[in-house]
């Protein structure tokens, strides 16, 4: 069983270095003066390979170094994958139950809501509000997803149209609430809270912002893979998952197999939201949430579905994340480059023939389980 | 158009599952391949056909050497293949299947429906094979199913056309279609690959007959070879072909009782119709009829997996209508659903998972739901052992199984702990001679333990070989329970729907040559 394991490693690795090549080509294209010097390629080309050669390794080098260059950088891509992991975990979770969630974006908006509004409104002693904050947002995105589980299992609503729908209700939700006593700071007009108190805080790695949520993170990985590969629910998940008609044959539920994933799905985003909350922002606006449920979809796809392939995935994705951020700062890459990046690596994992054709990679015995994501 | 293989070797890792196989097909030869569950036949068709490439031998097609690469590769070299599973859009027209990855257009894009609808015609007229171009393929039985797949390879102009077990689903007045139709191929000058387990098919049809086992090619015999004389070259060892059956001695009080069984299908149809029987402990119940006659609503049912519409249905004086499958499985059902990939198993899960798909919540698989890798592999290690399961290891996908393989994975899960009834639906389907010997045998053992036994099966010759009693099924209702040893013609008229003592009289009157000949057989 190991060696499809390996070949998917190996696609996913691929699809990573497809994809900065493409971000190769585009550093080229979209810098005037580089592109200036393909005018007049023909006449004398070493100018044009060499302006090149030289946008895409300052481009790339500085986003090595902002991702991976030193323990401060290093610190920056764990505090961004954090969040990344947590999401990217509840996506999978769904994944392997055989549902497509898009709904980290708003499980995790609901997640960072409850866990706020508990950080900055009650005053209690240092460990046990971190956990009360924490636990309510565990309970807030358990809320937000396990509705979805619950529709599908008792009306048969599809599970994509739902998320998506409840991830614009959580987002304007939290707008307005944001603009009400619940949730306003005090004196201020634009939407924003007020900062989580201090005992409700993760404590940080001291001169970083790396925080303990972290750990937690870590702690959820480890959860989720017992849950999935030791457990008699995890097995009921994925025979459900797998085929559904043999698992209600087998005697299993197929709604409370959907339910359970969905509400440890929703669980887990919240989790990230109440991480960005207590760990990185401390007051709650808006932009809580930035992109992280939409690229933890990307996560999961990218690490296969699987915990650790998860993580990987998740660190691949704060290392660009972080870098990013440096590369933008130092050679006026912009920013929307790495979003680019990972928009391609996606694309290659999504077509996994494209990769197989480009490296030669040899194809036999098909199927991941996400293609079955669709499946109603 | 000749087709010659030398040499052919396919591995899955360490497992070989053809060794250097070397077979010729003549023109206008039907060619059968036989061998035991997992000997490799569907591998060898498979690299025929270009889904798998060979790792040694080479294929010459009338002496040219052919590499096939893909699907499309062979059907341009006029190979065409009908899997057991087959490869149609249930949406799409009988027209529109065929035409499918060859659509004609006429200018515009504009789907030339007519040309595709006057082909098929074209070609179910040549060939015997009836069928209505425009019925959608959801709307048809599977036999004409089968027919839309030969047409299309024949659309594609296929010279050598494999079938791969294709009368496993088959009813007997289908299978007989078949065989016109593969007489016809024939004649055309067409060879013919066909693939299947029952003899009397192979000796009814075939020119000639390669035996394969373990990936090795052991004989290739004469059509009038014996029946026993085949069993013995599969599976390696002389095979009892009648199942050792003496009357039961454990016979108990009624077990199953199953009273005025309505059942609606959901097209609102109703599908079970007042259904009403007894079977006891230490007895096998068969039902006998052709398929869809209301068989897979009446076991669905039974198991809870369909709502009855009315009626009642006791096991051991408990009701179990309005329960669900978890209650019937825990009230001691064992269950073989008659479609194994469906609902048998589940395909991306290993053999160990699978062999304790519906026993995973109880000891000693799990312990307060943590699951018990240890239990679960031994567990595996022995039913692999017993049900005789060729796979590499407990570890690997059932879907990498041969189908026989796959149905014993079922059928060892379902046999291995105490029941109190067992439901099994086809039990033996795809199953080889020697595996048909051993399950028939496991399940009149399970009848002399006291187990209230249910069969359905189309095969008339399973259902006699193993009912203490047999229950005909004909649109939804019972035309009558019979004894086991009704003659073949008199179940042959209830099939058709008429009453037990009337079917007996015509059944006098005009007998039939089959019919006689399997009798005389019992
Ligand atoms: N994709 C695969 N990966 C690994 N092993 C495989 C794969 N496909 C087939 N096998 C193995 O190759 C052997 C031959 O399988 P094959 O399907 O050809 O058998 P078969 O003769 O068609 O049997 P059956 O009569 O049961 O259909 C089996 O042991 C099977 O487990
Ligand atoms: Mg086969």
């Amino acid at each position: 069983m190991s060696r499809p394991w390996v070949r998917e490693l190996v696609v996913s690795f691929a699809a990573v270095i497809l994809a900065l090549v493409v971000g190769a080509v585009l550093i080229i294209v979209s810098d005037a003066d580089v592109a200036a010097t393909w005018g007049y390629f023909f006449s004398y080309p070493p100018d044009a390979l060499q302006a090149s050669w030289t946008a895409v390794s300052d481009a790339y080098t500085s986003l090595f170094l902002g991702a991976l260059g030193g323990w401060k950088p290093i610190s920056e891509t764990l505090v961004q994958a954090t969040p990344l992991i947590c999401a990217g975990l509840g996506v999978s979770l769904a994944f392997r139950a055989g549902l497509f969630n898009i709904g980290a974006q708003g499980q995790l908006i609901a997640g960072a809501l409850c866990a706020g509004w508990v950080g900055f409104s009650f005053e209690l002693p240092v460990v046990v509000h971190l956990l009360l904050a924490l636990a309510a947002g565990l309970f807030g995105g358990a809320v937000w997803g396990g509705l979805v589980g619950l529709l599908k299992a008792r009306t048969g609503a599809h599970e994509v149209i739902l998320t998506i729908m409840l991830n614009y209700v959580a987002l304007y939700l939290l707008q307005w609430l944001l603009t009400t006593d619940v949730l306003q700071r005090p004196g201020r007009n634009d939407p924003i809270s007020p900062v989580v108190e201090q005992t409700a805080q993760f404590p940080n790695w001291p001169g970083t912002r790396l925080h303990l949520g972290f750990l937690v993170a870590l702690l959820a990985v480890a959860a989720v893979w017992w849950l999935l590969a030791r457990s008699t629910t995890g097995f009921q998940l994925r025979a459900v998952g797998a085929n559904p008609e043999a698992a209600r044959t087998a005697g299993m539920s197929v709604g409370r197999a959907y339910t359970i994933a969905m509400l440890a799905a929703g669980a887990l985003a919240g989790l990230a939201g109440a991480q960005q909350v207590l760990g990185t922002d401390y007051p709650l606006t808006d932009g809580i949430a930035g992109s992280v449920g939409f690229d933890s979809i990307t996560v999961a796809l990218l690490g296969r579905a699987s915990p650790i392939g998860t993580v990987v995935a998740g660190l691949v994705f704060g290392a660009l994340n972080a870098g990013g951020l440096q590369m933008q700062l130092q050679t006026q890459t912009p920013l929307t480059l790495t979003t680019v990046l990972q928009a391609t690596i996606v694309l290659f994992i999504a077509a996994p023939a494209l990769v197989r054709a480009v490296f030669r990679i040899r194809a036999e015995g098909t199927g991941t389980v996400l293609a079955k994501g669709w499946n109603a | 158009m000749k087709l010659e293989l030398r040499g052919l070797t396919k591995r899955f890792g360490s497992l070989v599952a053809n060794d250097h196989i070397d077979l010729t097909v003549e023109s206008g030869e039907i060619h059968c391949l036989l061998g035991e569950n997992g000997a490799g036949k569907s591998t060898l068709m498979n690299v025929l056909y270009g889904l798998l490439q060979p790792d040694e031998g080479s294929v010459l097609l009338d002496g040219e050497p052919l590499t096939c690469t893909s699907p499309g590769a062979a059907i341009a070299a006029g190979i065409g293949m009908v899997h057991q599973h087959f490869m149609l859009v249930p949406v799409f027209t009988v027209a529109e299947n065929v035409m499918l990855g060859r659509e004609r257009t006429r200018g515009l894009g504009v789907l030339d429906q007519r040309a595709a609808r006057t082909l098929v015609r074209e070609l179910s007229e040549r060939y015997g094979l009836a069928v209505d171009p425009d019925a959608r393929v959801e709307d048809i039985p599977v036999g004409v199913q089968q027919r839309v797949e030969i047409l299309k390879a024949l659309a594609n102009e296929a010279k050598v056309l494999i079938l791969d077990e294709p009368t496993a689903v088959l009813t007997p007045q289908e299978i007989d279609e078949l065989i016109e139709v593969m007489r016809a191929l024939k004649r055309n000058g067409t060879s013919v690959i066909f693939i299947t387990h029952k003899l009397k098919e192979v000796r009814a049809i075939a020119d000639r007959i390669t035996v394969i086992r373990r990936g090795k090619v052991v004989a290739t015999v004469a059509p009038d070879t014996s029946e026993s004389e085949l069993a013995e070259l599969m599976v390696g060892r002389p095979v009892q072909l009648q199942v050792d059956k003496r009357a039961g001695t454990n016979l108990g009080g009624a077990k199953l009782a199953v009273e005025g069984l309505d059942v609606v299908d959901p097209q609102g149809f109703l599908a079970v119709d007042g259904v009403s029987f007894e079977v006891r402990g230490g007895e096998i119940l068969g039902i006998a009829g052709v398929q869809g006659n209301g068989q897979t609503e009446l076991v669905e049912a039974l198991m809870g997996l369909t709502a009855a519409a009315s009626g009642s249905v006791k096991l051991g004086g408990r009701e179990l209508v309005g329960a669900g499958p978890r209650e019937h499985l825990e009230a001691g059902i064992g269950y073989i659903p008659e479609d194994r990939s469906h609902d048998g198993y589940v395909g991306t899960f290993s053999v160990a998972e699978n062999l304790i798909l519906d026993l995973h919540s109880r000891a000693p698989f799990s312990r307060n739901g943590t699951l018990s890798p240890a239990a679960i592999r031994a567990n595996a290690a022995q039913r692999v052992e017993e049900f005789d399961v060729r796979t590499q290891s407990v570890e690997t996908e059932v879907s990498a199984l041969s189908g026989g393989n796959q149905q014993k994975v079922v059928l060892a899960r379902e046999l291995s702990r105490p029941l109190e009834l067992l439901i099994a639906a086809q039990p033996t389907r795809g199953l080889d001679v020697g595996s048909i010997e051993f399950v028939h045998n496991r399940i009149v053992r399970e009848r002399d333990q006291g187990t209230a036994v249910l069969i359905v099966s189309t095969e008339l010759e399973e259902i006699v070989a193993l009912s203490d009693r047999i229950a005909v099924m004909y649109r939804g209702r019972i035309v009558g329970i019979v004894g086991p040893d009704t003659s073949w013609d008199q179940l042959g008229c209830m099939m058709a729907g008429i009453p037990p003592e009337e079917a007996a009289q015509q059944a006098e009157e005009n007998p039939t040559v089959l019919g006689a000949l399997e009798d005389a057989h019992e």
